[in-house]
Protein backbone atom coordinates (compact mmCIF):
# COMPACT_ATOMS: atom_id res chain seq x y z
CA UNK A 1 0.00 0.00 0.00
CA UNK A 2 0.98 3.60 -0.46
CA UNK A 3 1.41 5.85 2.59
CA UNK A 4 -1.07 8.56 3.57
CA UNK A 5 1.12 11.37 4.94
CA UNK A 6 0.09 14.81 6.17
CA UNK A 7 1.01 17.40 3.56
CA UNK A 8 4.39 19.16 3.81
CA UNK A 9 4.57 22.99 3.69
CA UNK A 10 5.58 23.02 0.06
CA UNK A 11 6.38 20.94 -2.99
CA UNK A 12 8.08 21.34 -6.35
CA UNK A 13 4.92 20.13 -8.07
CA UNK A 14 1.38 19.73 -6.76
CA UNK A 15 -0.94 17.58 -8.86
CA UNK A 16 -4.61 18.24 -8.24
CA UNK A 17 -6.61 15.07 -8.79
CA UNK A 18 -5.65 11.53 -7.77
CA UNK A 19 -7.06 9.62 -10.72
CA UNK A 20 -5.07 7.65 -13.27
CA UNK A 21 -3.94 10.73 -15.23
CA UNK A 22 -2.78 12.57 -12.08
CA UNK A 23 -1.01 9.62 -10.45
CA UNK A 24 0.54 8.71 -13.80
CA UNK A 25 1.82 12.27 -14.15
CA UNK A 26 3.48 11.97 -10.71
CA UNK A 27 5.00 8.63 -11.72
CA UNK A 28 6.54 9.92 -14.98
CA UNK A 29 7.72 13.16 -13.34
CA UNK A 30 9.60 11.10 -10.74
CA UNK A 31 10.83 8.39 -13.10
CA UNK A 32 11.68 10.27 -16.29
CA UNK A 33 12.31 13.81 -15.12
CA UNK A 34 13.86 13.30 -11.65
CA UNK A 35 11.30 15.52 -9.90
CA UNK A 36 10.35 13.65 -6.73
CA UNK A 37 9.16 16.39 -4.35
CA UNK A 38 5.56 15.98 -5.52
CA UNK A 39 2.15 15.81 -3.87
CA UNK A 40 -0.94 14.34 -5.49
CA UNK A 41 -3.99 15.85 -3.79
CA UNK A 42 -7.32 14.07 -4.08
CA UNK A 43 -10.70 15.24 -2.80
CA UNK A 44 -12.11 11.73 -2.31
CA UNK A 45 -10.27 8.42 -2.58
CA UNK A 46 -7.75 7.38 -5.23
CA UNK A 47 -9.39 6.53 -8.52
CA UNK A 48 -12.84 7.35 -7.09
CA UNK A 49 -13.65 9.78 -9.87
CA UNK A 50 -13.84 8.96 -13.55
CA UNK A 51 -10.92 6.50 -13.31
CA UNK A 52 -13.26 4.20 -11.39
CA UNK A 53 -16.39 5.07 -13.36
CA UNK A 54 -15.55 4.48 -17.02
CA UNK A 55 -16.13 1.43 -19.20
CA UNK A 56 -12.35 0.72 -19.49
CA UNK A 57 -12.20 0.71 -23.28
CA UNK A 58 -8.81 1.25 -24.90
CA UNK A 59 -8.29 2.08 -28.58
CA UNK A 60 -6.46 4.62 -30.74
CA UNK A 61 -8.53 4.71 -33.95
CA UNK A 62 -8.87 8.51 -34.09
CA UNK A 63 -9.05 10.44 -37.34
CA UNK A 64 -6.45 13.22 -37.20
CA UNK A 65 -2.68 12.69 -37.04
CA UNK A 66 -2.35 14.58 -33.76
CA UNK A 67 -4.94 12.37 -32.05
CA UNK A 68 -3.70 9.13 -33.57
CA UNK A 69 -0.19 9.93 -32.28
CA UNK A 70 -1.42 10.81 -28.80
CA UNK A 71 -3.79 7.86 -28.34
CA UNK A 72 -1.43 5.33 -29.91
CA UNK A 73 1.40 6.58 -27.69
CA UNK A 74 -0.94 5.54 -24.92
CA UNK A 75 -1.80 2.12 -26.37
CA UNK A 76 1.92 1.40 -26.73
CA UNK A 77 2.48 2.27 -23.06
CA UNK A 78 -0.52 0.11 -22.08
CA UNK A 79 1.11 -2.85 -23.84
CA UNK A 80 3.99 -2.85 -21.33
CA UNK A 81 2.35 -1.23 -18.32
CA UNK A 82 1.83 -4.39 -16.20
CA UNK A 83 5.51 -5.18 -16.55
CA UNK A 84 6.68 -1.61 -16.02
CA UNK A 85 4.64 -1.11 -12.83
CA UNK A 86 4.88 -4.75 -11.70
CA UNK A 87 1.14 -4.62 -11.15
CA UNK A 88 -1.40 -6.58 -13.16
CA UNK A 89 -3.38 -4.17 -15.35
CA UNK A 90 -5.42 -7.10 -16.72
CA UNK A 91 -4.88 -5.44 -20.09
CA UNK A 92 -6.69 -7.55 -22.64
CA UNK A 93 -6.29 -6.73 -26.34
CA UNK A 94 -9.57 -8.33 -27.36
CA UNK A 95 -10.22 -5.80 -30.12
CA UNK A 96 -12.64 -2.89 -30.46
CA UNK A 97 -15.36 -2.83 -33.12
CA UNK A 98 -17.25 0.28 -34.25
CA UNK A 99 -20.45 -0.63 -36.08
CA UNK A 100 -21.74 1.09 -39.22
CA UNK A 101 -25.53 1.32 -39.55
CA UNK A 102 -26.00 3.52 -42.62
CA UNK A 103 -24.30 4.74 -45.76
CA UNK A 104 -22.81 7.75 -44.01
CA UNK A 105 -21.32 5.56 -41.24
CA UNK A 106 -19.68 3.35 -43.88
CA UNK A 107 -18.10 6.34 -45.65
CA UNK A 108 -16.97 8.00 -42.44
CA UNK A 109 -15.48 4.79 -41.06
CA UNK A 110 -13.69 3.83 -44.26
CA UNK A 111 -12.20 7.29 -44.38
CA UNK A 112 -11.09 6.93 -40.78
CA UNK A 113 -9.64 3.46 -41.43
CA UNK A 114 -7.56 4.90 -44.31
CA UNK A 115 -6.36 7.75 -42.11
CA UNK A 116 -5.51 5.27 -39.34
CA UNK A 117 -3.53 3.05 -41.68
CA UNK A 118 -1.49 6.03 -42.90
CA UNK A 119 -0.65 6.61 -39.25
CA UNK A 120 0.45 3.00 -38.81
CA UNK A 121 -2.60 1.90 -36.82
CA UNK A 122 -4.12 -1.56 -37.20
CA UNK A 123 -7.73 -0.59 -37.94
CA UNK A 124 -9.48 -2.62 -40.63
CA UNK A 125 -12.91 -2.91 -42.26
CA UNK A 126 -14.91 -6.04 -41.44
CA UNK A 127 -18.11 -7.00 -43.26
CA UNK A 128 -21.29 -8.39 -41.74
CA UNK A 129 -20.23 -12.02 -42.24
CA UNK A 130 -16.98 -11.40 -40.34
CA UNK A 131 -18.87 -9.54 -37.61
CA UNK A 132 -21.16 -12.55 -37.18
CA UNK A 133 -18.10 -14.78 -36.82
CA UNK A 134 -16.57 -12.50 -34.18
CA UNK A 135 -19.83 -11.80 -32.32
CA UNK A 136 -22.35 -14.59 -33.07
CA UNK A 137 -24.97 -13.20 -30.66
CA UNK A 138 -25.36 -9.96 -32.60
CA UNK A 139 -28.56 -9.30 -34.53
CA UNK A 140 -27.29 -7.69 -37.72
CA UNK A 141 -30.38 -7.75 -39.96
CA UNK A 142 -33.66 -7.75 -38.10
CA UNK A 143 -33.48 -4.28 -36.58
CA UNK A 144 -34.37 -0.72 -37.45
CA UNK A 145 -30.79 0.26 -38.34
CA UNK A 146 -29.16 -2.94 -39.70
CA UNK A 147 -25.47 -3.57 -39.16
CA UNK A 148 -23.68 -3.00 -42.49
CA UNK A 149 -20.07 -3.49 -41.44
CA UNK A 150 -17.61 -2.27 -38.85
CA UNK A 151 -14.22 -0.72 -38.23
CA UNK A 152 -12.17 -3.12 -36.14
CA UNK A 153 -8.99 -2.41 -34.19
CA UNK A 154 -7.54 -5.70 -32.89
CA UNK A 155 -4.98 -3.95 -30.63
CA UNK A 156 -7.79 -2.24 -28.75
CA UNK A 157 -9.33 -3.79 -25.69
CA UNK A 158 -9.96 -3.28 -22.00
CA UNK A 159 -7.98 -3.02 -18.76
CA UNK A 160 -8.77 -2.99 -15.07
CA UNK A 161 -9.38 0.67 -14.15
CA UNK A 162 -8.54 0.45 -10.42
CA UNK A 163 -5.24 -1.24 -11.21
CA UNK A 164 -4.07 1.79 -13.20
CA UNK A 165 -4.59 4.15 -10.28
CA UNK A 166 -3.15 1.71 -7.75
CA UNK A 167 -0.15 0.73 -9.90
CA UNK A 168 0.88 4.32 -10.51
CA UNK A 169 0.20 5.21 -6.85
CA UNK A 170 2.39 2.38 -5.53
CA UNK A 171 5.34 3.07 -7.80
CA UNK A 172 5.26 6.84 -7.47
CA UNK A 173 4.94 6.56 -3.68
CA UNK A 174 8.05 4.31 -3.69
CA UNK A 175 9.94 7.14 -5.40
CA UNK A 176 8.88 9.62 -2.69
CA UNK A 177 5.63 11.12 -4.04
CA UNK A 178 3.17 12.13 -1.28
CA UNK A 179 -0.38 10.93 -1.94
CA UNK A 180 -2.87 12.96 0.05
CA UNK A 181 -6.46 11.71 -0.01
CA UNK A 182 -9.63 13.25 1.44
CA UNK A 183 -8.15 16.69 0.94
CA UNK A 184 -10.03 19.16 -1.22
CA UNK A 185 -8.21 21.85 -3.19
CA UNK A 186 -10.39 24.91 -2.61
CA UNK A 187 -8.55 27.39 -4.76
CA UNK A 188 -5.32 28.00 -6.61
CA UNK A 189 -3.35 30.97 -5.29
CA UNK A 190 -1.52 33.14 -7.78
CA UNK A 191 0.49 36.32 -7.52
CA UNK A 192 1.32 38.53 -10.47
CA UNK A 193 0.51 35.77 -13.02
CA UNK A 194 2.64 33.24 -11.21
CA UNK A 195 1.36 30.27 -9.24
CA UNK A 196 2.03 30.29 -5.46
CA UNK A 197 0.30 27.16 -4.23
CA UNK A 198 -3.10 25.79 -3.34
CA UNK A 199 -5.52 26.38 -0.47
CA UNK A 200 -6.85 23.03 0.68
CA UNK A 201 -9.07 21.63 3.43
CA UNK A 202 -5.75 20.87 5.21
CA UNK A 203 -4.44 24.42 4.84
CA UNK A 204 -2.25 26.28 2.35
CA UNK A 205 0.40 24.26 0.52
CA UNK A 206 3.09 26.12 -1.40
CA UNK A 207 4.15 24.88 -4.84
CA UNK A 208 6.44 25.98 -7.66
CA UNK A 209 4.16 24.31 -10.17
CA UNK A 210 0.54 23.23 -10.01
CA UNK A 211 -0.84 20.67 -12.46
CA UNK A 212 -4.63 20.34 -12.54
CA UNK A 213 -6.07 17.00 -13.67
CA UNK A 214 -9.49 17.17 -12.04
CA UNK A 215 -11.74 16.15 -14.98
CA UNK A 216 -15.22 17.66 -14.45
CA UNK A 217 -13.98 20.09 -11.81
CA UNK A 218 -10.96 21.39 -13.74
CA UNK A 219 -12.68 24.49 -15.12
CA UNK A 220 -14.08 25.37 -11.67
CA UNK A 221 -10.56 25.24 -10.20
CA UNK A 222 -9.10 27.13 -13.16
CA UNK A 223 -11.56 29.92 -12.47
CA UNK A 224 -10.06 30.40 -8.98
CA UNK A 225 -6.74 31.22 -10.67
CA UNK A 226 -8.48 33.57 -13.10
CA UNK A 227 -8.13 31.18 -16.05
CA UNK A 228 -11.13 30.47 -18.26
CA UNK A 229 -11.29 27.08 -19.99
CA UNK A 230 -13.63 26.13 -22.85
CA UNK A 231 -15.14 23.20 -20.94
CA UNK A 232 -18.66 22.13 -20.03
CA UNK A 233 -19.24 19.54 -17.30
CA UNK A 234 -21.88 16.88 -17.76
CA UNK A 235 -22.80 13.55 -16.19
CA UNK A 236 -21.90 10.45 -18.19
CA UNK A 237 -23.43 7.13 -17.15
CA UNK A 238 -22.52 3.48 -17.27
CA UNK A 239 -24.12 0.33 -15.99
CA UNK A 240 -23.30 -3.35 -15.47
CA UNK A 241 -25.48 -6.44 -15.63
CA UNK A 242 -25.59 -9.56 -13.51
CA UNK A 243 -22.64 -11.87 -14.33
CA UNK A 244 -23.17 -14.49 -17.04
CA UNK A 245 -21.03 -17.03 -18.92
CA UNK A 246 -18.73 -15.61 -21.63
CA UNK A 247 -20.82 -14.51 -24.63
CA UNK A 248 -18.93 -11.60 -26.13
CA UNK A 249 -15.14 -11.57 -26.40
CA UNK A 250 -14.54 -8.19 -27.99
CA UNK A 251 -15.69 -4.61 -27.38
CA UNK A 252 -18.57 -3.55 -29.63
CA UNK A 253 -19.47 0.12 -29.97
CA UNK A 254 -22.13 1.78 -32.03
CA UNK A 255 -22.34 5.55 -32.34
CA UNK A 256 -25.46 5.60 -34.49
CA UNK A 257 -27.76 3.75 -32.09
CA UNK A 258 -25.62 4.67 -29.08
CA UNK A 259 -24.82 1.36 -27.49
CA UNK A 260 -21.51 -0.04 -26.46
CA UNK A 261 -20.81 -3.19 -24.58
CA UNK A 262 -18.04 -5.50 -23.43
CA UNK A 263 -17.95 -8.35 -20.93
CA UNK A 264 -15.81 -8.11 -17.82
CA UNK A 265 -13.71 -10.99 -16.51
CA UNK A 266 -16.34 -11.43 -13.79
CA UNK A 267 -18.92 -12.00 -16.53
CA UNK A 268 -20.84 -8.75 -16.17
CA UNK A 269 -21.81 -6.85 -19.29
CA UNK A 270 -20.28 -3.40 -19.05
CA UNK A 271 -22.52 -0.93 -20.87
CA UNK A 272 -21.80 2.72 -21.57
CA UNK A 273 -24.66 5.20 -21.86
CA UNK A 274 -24.59 8.79 -23.07
CA UNK A 275 -24.20 12.17 -21.41
CA UNK A 276 -27.11 14.14 -20.04
CA UNK A 277 -28.16 17.02 -22.26
CA UNK A 278 -27.34 19.74 -19.75
CA UNK A 279 -24.48 20.86 -17.50
CA UNK A 280 -24.44 19.25 -14.10
CA UNK A 281 -22.11 18.15 -11.31
CA UNK A 282 -24.52 15.54 -9.89
CA UNK A 283 -22.91 12.13 -10.21
CA UNK A 284 -25.99 10.16 -11.22
CA UNK A 285 -27.46 11.16 -14.62
CA UNK A 286 -30.98 10.94 -16.02
CA UNK A 287 -32.90 7.70 -16.32
CA UNK A 288 -34.04 8.39 -19.88
CA UNK A 289 -30.39 8.29 -21.02
CA UNK A 290 -29.92 4.71 -19.82
CA UNK A 291 -33.30 3.73 -21.25
CA UNK A 292 -32.18 4.82 -24.71
CA UNK A 293 -28.95 2.82 -24.48
CA UNK A 294 -30.58 -0.30 -23.08
CA UNK A 295 -33.20 -0.18 -25.83
CA UNK A 296 -30.45 -0.21 -28.48
CA UNK A 297 -28.52 -2.96 -26.67
CA UNK A 298 -31.57 -5.21 -26.54
CA UNK A 299 -32.26 -4.67 -30.23
CA UNK A 300 -28.66 -5.47 -31.19
CA UNK A 301 -28.40 -8.45 -28.81
CA UNK A 302 -31.88 -9.95 -28.34
CA UNK A 303 -30.52 -12.58 -25.89
CA UNK A 304 -29.84 -9.78 -23.36
CA UNK A 305 -33.55 -8.93 -23.26
CA UNK A 306 -34.32 -10.66 -19.98
CA UNK A 307 -31.09 -9.77 -18.16
CA UNK A 308 -31.07 -7.80 -14.93
CA UNK A 309 -28.89 -4.77 -14.45
CA UNK A 310 -26.90 -4.71 -11.20
CA UNK A 311 -25.55 -1.20 -10.87
CA UNK A 312 -25.72 2.17 -12.56
CA UNK A 313 -23.56 5.21 -11.86
CA UNK A 314 -22.49 8.55 -13.28
CA UNK A 315 -19.28 10.56 -13.48
CA UNK A 316 -18.74 14.20 -14.35
CA UNK A 317 -16.90 14.61 -17.64
CA UNK A 318 -15.37 17.84 -18.99
CA UNK A 319 -16.33 18.30 -22.61
CA UNK A 320 -14.25 20.40 -25.00
CA UNK A 321 -15.77 22.06 -28.12
CA UNK A 322 -13.72 19.87 -30.50
CA UNK A 323 -13.94 16.61 -28.48
CA UNK A 324 -10.16 16.63 -28.03
CA UNK A 325 -8.28 17.18 -24.79
CA UNK A 326 -6.28 20.18 -23.59
CA UNK A 327 -2.78 19.32 -22.33
CA UNK A 328 -1.28 22.73 -21.99
CA UNK A 329 0.37 25.59 -20.16
CA UNK A 330 -1.66 28.74 -19.66
CA UNK A 331 -1.11 32.46 -19.11
CA UNK A 332 -0.35 31.86 -15.41
CA UNK A 333 3.28 30.80 -15.00
CA UNK A 334 3.66 27.39 -13.36
CA UNK A 335 0.04 26.38 -13.90
CA UNK A 336 -0.74 23.45 -16.20
CA UNK A 337 -3.92 21.75 -17.29
CA UNK A 338 -4.67 18.25 -18.52
CA UNK A 339 -8.40 18.26 -19.16
CA UNK A 340 -11.18 18.17 -21.71
CA UNK A 341 -11.02 14.39 -22.10
CA UNK A 342 -14.77 14.40 -22.15
CA UNK A 343 -16.26 10.98 -22.58
CA UNK A 344 -13.08 9.10 -23.51
CA UNK A 345 -10.09 9.74 -21.24
CA UNK A 346 -9.42 6.33 -19.74
CA UNK A 347 -7.76 4.89 -22.84
CA UNK A 348 -5.31 7.77 -22.85
CA UNK A 349 -4.24 7.49 -19.20
CA UNK A 350 -0.58 6.41 -19.61
CA UNK A 351 0.07 8.47 -22.76
CA UNK A 352 -1.56 11.59 -21.38
CA UNK A 353 0.30 11.28 -18.06
CA UNK A 354 3.57 10.71 -19.90
CA UNK A 355 3.39 13.80 -22.13
CA UNK A 356 1.84 15.94 -19.38
CA UNK A 357 4.77 15.10 -17.08
CA UNK A 358 7.09 16.30 -19.86
CA UNK A 359 5.06 19.52 -20.24
CA UNK A 360 5.21 20.22 -16.50
CA UNK A 361 8.89 19.33 -16.10
CA UNK A 362 10.20 21.23 -19.13
CA UNK A 363 7.61 24.03 -19.14
CA UNK A 364 7.02 23.24 -22.80
CA UNK A 365 4.90 20.61 -24.50
CA UNK A 366 6.15 17.26 -25.72
CA UNK A 367 5.88 17.09 -29.53
CA UNK A 368 2.98 14.64 -29.13
CA UNK A 369 0.81 17.10 -27.18
CA UNK A 370 1.87 20.47 -28.60
CA UNK A 371 -1.25 20.63 -30.81
CA UNK A 372 -3.48 20.08 -27.78
CA UNK A 373 -2.93 23.62 -26.53
CA UNK A 374 -5.31 26.34 -25.39
CA UNK A 375 -4.39 28.64 -28.27
CA UNK A 376 -6.36 26.48 -30.69
CA UNK A 377 -9.55 28.12 -29.39
CA UNK A 378 -8.37 31.46 -30.69
CA UNK A 379 -6.31 30.53 -33.77
CA UNK A 380 -8.87 27.98 -34.98
CA UNK A 381 -6.55 24.97 -35.27
CA UNK A 382 -9.17 22.66 -33.75
CA UNK A 383 -8.71 18.89 -33.67
CA UNK A 384 -12.27 17.82 -34.37
CA UNK A 385 -12.77 14.26 -33.16
CA UNK A 386 -16.54 14.21 -32.79
CA UNK A 387 -16.63 11.33 -35.29
CA UNK A 388 -14.14 9.20 -33.36
CA UNK A 389 -15.48 9.98 -29.89
CA UNK A 390 -17.75 7.10 -28.97
CA UNK A 391 -20.30 9.15 -27.09
CA UNK A 392 -22.14 11.78 -29.09
CA UNK A 393 -21.90 15.26 -27.59
CA UNK B 1 -34.67 12.88 -14.38
CA UNK B 2 -35.64 16.38 -13.33
CA UNK B 3 -39.01 18.06 -13.81
CA UNK B 4 -39.11 21.42 -15.53
CA UNK B 5 -41.99 23.85 -15.16
CA UNK B 6 -42.47 25.25 -18.66
CA UNK B 7 -43.85 28.80 -18.28
CA UNK B 8 -46.33 28.05 -21.08
CA UNK B 9 -47.33 24.38 -20.54
CA UNK B 10 -46.64 23.59 -16.88
CA UNK B 11 -44.48 20.90 -15.28
CA UNK B 12 -43.11 18.24 -17.64
CA UNK B 13 -40.25 15.70 -17.67
CA UNK B 14 -36.84 17.02 -18.69
CA UNK B 15 -36.69 14.64 -21.68
CA UNK B 16 -39.36 16.81 -23.37
CA UNK B 17 -36.91 19.73 -23.33
CA UNK B 18 -33.60 20.54 -24.98
CA UNK B 19 -30.96 22.51 -23.17
CA UNK B 20 -29.58 25.56 -24.96
CA UNK B 21 -26.51 26.18 -22.81
CA UNK B 22 -25.61 29.35 -20.99
CA UNK B 23 -28.15 32.18 -21.10
CA UNK B 24 -27.49 35.90 -21.56
CA UNK B 25 -24.50 35.45 -23.91
CA UNK B 26 -24.51 38.49 -26.14
CA UNK B 27 -23.08 38.39 -29.65
CA UNK B 28 -20.40 41.09 -29.99
CA UNK B 29 -21.79 44.16 -31.78
CA UNK B 30 -18.81 44.55 -34.08
CA UNK B 31 -17.09 41.16 -34.65
CA UNK B 32 -14.60 42.66 -37.12
CA UNK B 33 -13.20 44.86 -34.38
CA UNK B 34 -12.33 41.87 -32.19
CA UNK B 35 -8.98 40.12 -32.12
CA UNK B 36 -8.84 36.30 -32.47
CA UNK B 37 -8.66 35.80 -28.72
CA UNK B 38 -11.81 37.78 -27.94
CA UNK B 39 -13.70 36.23 -30.85
CA UNK B 40 -12.63 32.77 -29.62
CA UNK B 41 -14.01 33.69 -26.20
CA UNK B 42 -17.39 34.37 -27.76
CA UNK B 43 -17.39 31.27 -29.98
CA UNK B 44 -15.93 28.58 -27.72
CA UNK B 45 -16.01 29.71 -24.09
CA UNK B 46 -19.07 29.41 -21.84
CA UNK B 47 -19.37 29.61 -18.08
CA UNK B 48 -19.42 26.25 -16.35
CA UNK B 49 -20.08 27.00 -12.69
CA UNK B 50 -20.69 24.45 -9.99
CA UNK B 51 -23.68 26.01 -8.28
CA UNK B 52 -25.85 28.77 -9.67
CA UNK B 53 -26.10 28.68 -13.46
CA UNK B 54 -28.22 30.74 -15.86
CA UNK B 55 -29.29 28.61 -18.80
CA UNK B 56 -31.69 28.36 -21.74
CA UNK B 57 -34.22 25.61 -22.42
CA UNK B 58 -36.58 24.93 -25.28
CA UNK B 59 -39.71 22.81 -24.89
CA UNK B 60 -38.90 20.79 -28.05
CA UNK B 61 -41.59 18.13 -27.61
CA UNK B 62 -44.22 20.61 -26.42
CA UNK B 63 -44.87 24.26 -27.22
CA UNK B 64 -41.38 24.66 -28.80
CA UNK B 65 -40.88 27.95 -26.99
CA UNK B 66 -37.61 29.07 -25.46
CA UNK B 67 -37.26 30.26 -21.87
CA UNK B 68 -34.54 30.76 -19.25
CA UNK B 69 -33.87 28.99 -15.98
CA UNK B 70 -31.59 29.39 -12.98
CA UNK B 71 -30.40 26.00 -11.76
CA UNK B 72 -28.02 24.81 -9.06
CA UNK B 73 -25.72 22.48 -11.06
CA UNK B 74 -24.46 20.83 -7.85
CA UNK B 75 -27.90 19.41 -7.04
CA UNK B 76 -29.95 20.06 -10.22
CA UNK B 77 -32.48 22.07 -8.19
CA UNK B 78 -34.25 24.58 -10.43
CA UNK B 79 -34.32 27.87 -8.55
CA UNK B 80 -36.20 30.04 -11.00
CA UNK B 81 -37.80 29.88 -14.44
CA UNK B 82 -38.44 33.08 -16.38
CA UNK B 83 -39.38 34.16 -19.88
CA UNK B 84 -36.91 35.52 -22.42
CA UNK B 85 -38.56 38.93 -22.12
CA UNK B 86 -38.00 39.04 -18.33
CA UNK B 87 -34.94 40.68 -16.83
CA UNK B 88 -32.02 38.51 -15.69
CA UNK B 89 -32.59 37.82 -11.98
CA UNK B 90 -29.78 39.07 -9.74
CA UNK B 91 -27.50 36.35 -8.37
CA UNK B 92 -28.07 37.67 -4.83
CA UNK B 93 -31.64 36.29 -5.05
CA UNK B 94 -30.25 32.75 -4.82
CA UNK B 95 -28.41 30.99 -2.05
CA UNK B 96 -25.22 29.16 -2.98
CA UNK B 97 -25.02 26.00 -0.89
CA UNK B 98 -21.36 25.28 -1.66
CA UNK B 99 -18.61 26.27 0.76
CA UNK B 100 -15.88 26.23 -1.89
CA UNK B 101 -15.99 26.42 -5.70
CA UNK B 102 -15.49 22.67 -6.19
CA UNK B 103 -17.07 21.56 -2.89
CA UNK B 104 -19.95 19.17 -2.51
CA UNK B 105 -23.44 20.11 -1.30
CA UNK B 106 -24.69 18.40 1.89
CA UNK B 107 -27.36 16.52 -0.05
CA UNK B 108 -28.15 15.88 -3.69
CA UNK B 109 -24.70 15.63 -5.28
CA UNK B 110 -24.81 11.87 -5.85
CA UNK B 111 -21.09 11.82 -5.04
CA UNK B 112 -20.22 9.15 -2.47
CA UNK B 113 -16.45 9.25 -2.99
CA UNK B 114 -16.10 12.45 -0.95
CA UNK B 115 -16.48 12.72 2.82
CA UNK B 116 -18.86 15.53 3.69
Amino acid sequence: MWESPEPKKGYDVIIVGGGGHGLGTAYYLAKEHGIKNIAVIEKGWLGGGNTGRNTTIIRSNYLWNESANLYDHSVKLWENLSEELNFNMMFSQRGVMNLAHNEHDIKEMKRRISANRLNGLDTQWVDTKQIKELVPIMNTENLRYPVLGAAFQPRGGVARHDAVAWGYALRSNEMGVDIIQNCEVKDIKTDNHKVEGVNTSKGFIRANKVAVVASGHTSVLAQTAGVRLPLQSRPLQALVSEPIKPVINTVVMSNAVHAYVSQSDKGELVIGAGTDGYNSFTQRGGYDVIEETVRAIVELYPIFGKMKMLRQWGGIVDICPDASPIISKCEVKGLYFNCGWGTGGFKATPGSANVFAHTVAKDEPHKINEAFNLERFSNGRLIDEHGAAAVAH
Amino acid sequence: MILINCPYCGEREQSEFTNGGEAHVIRPKDPDALNDKDWGQYVFYRSNPKGIFYERWVHSHGCRKWFNAVRDTSTDTILKIYKLTDNKPDISEFQNTLESPSGEPAVGSGNFAVKK
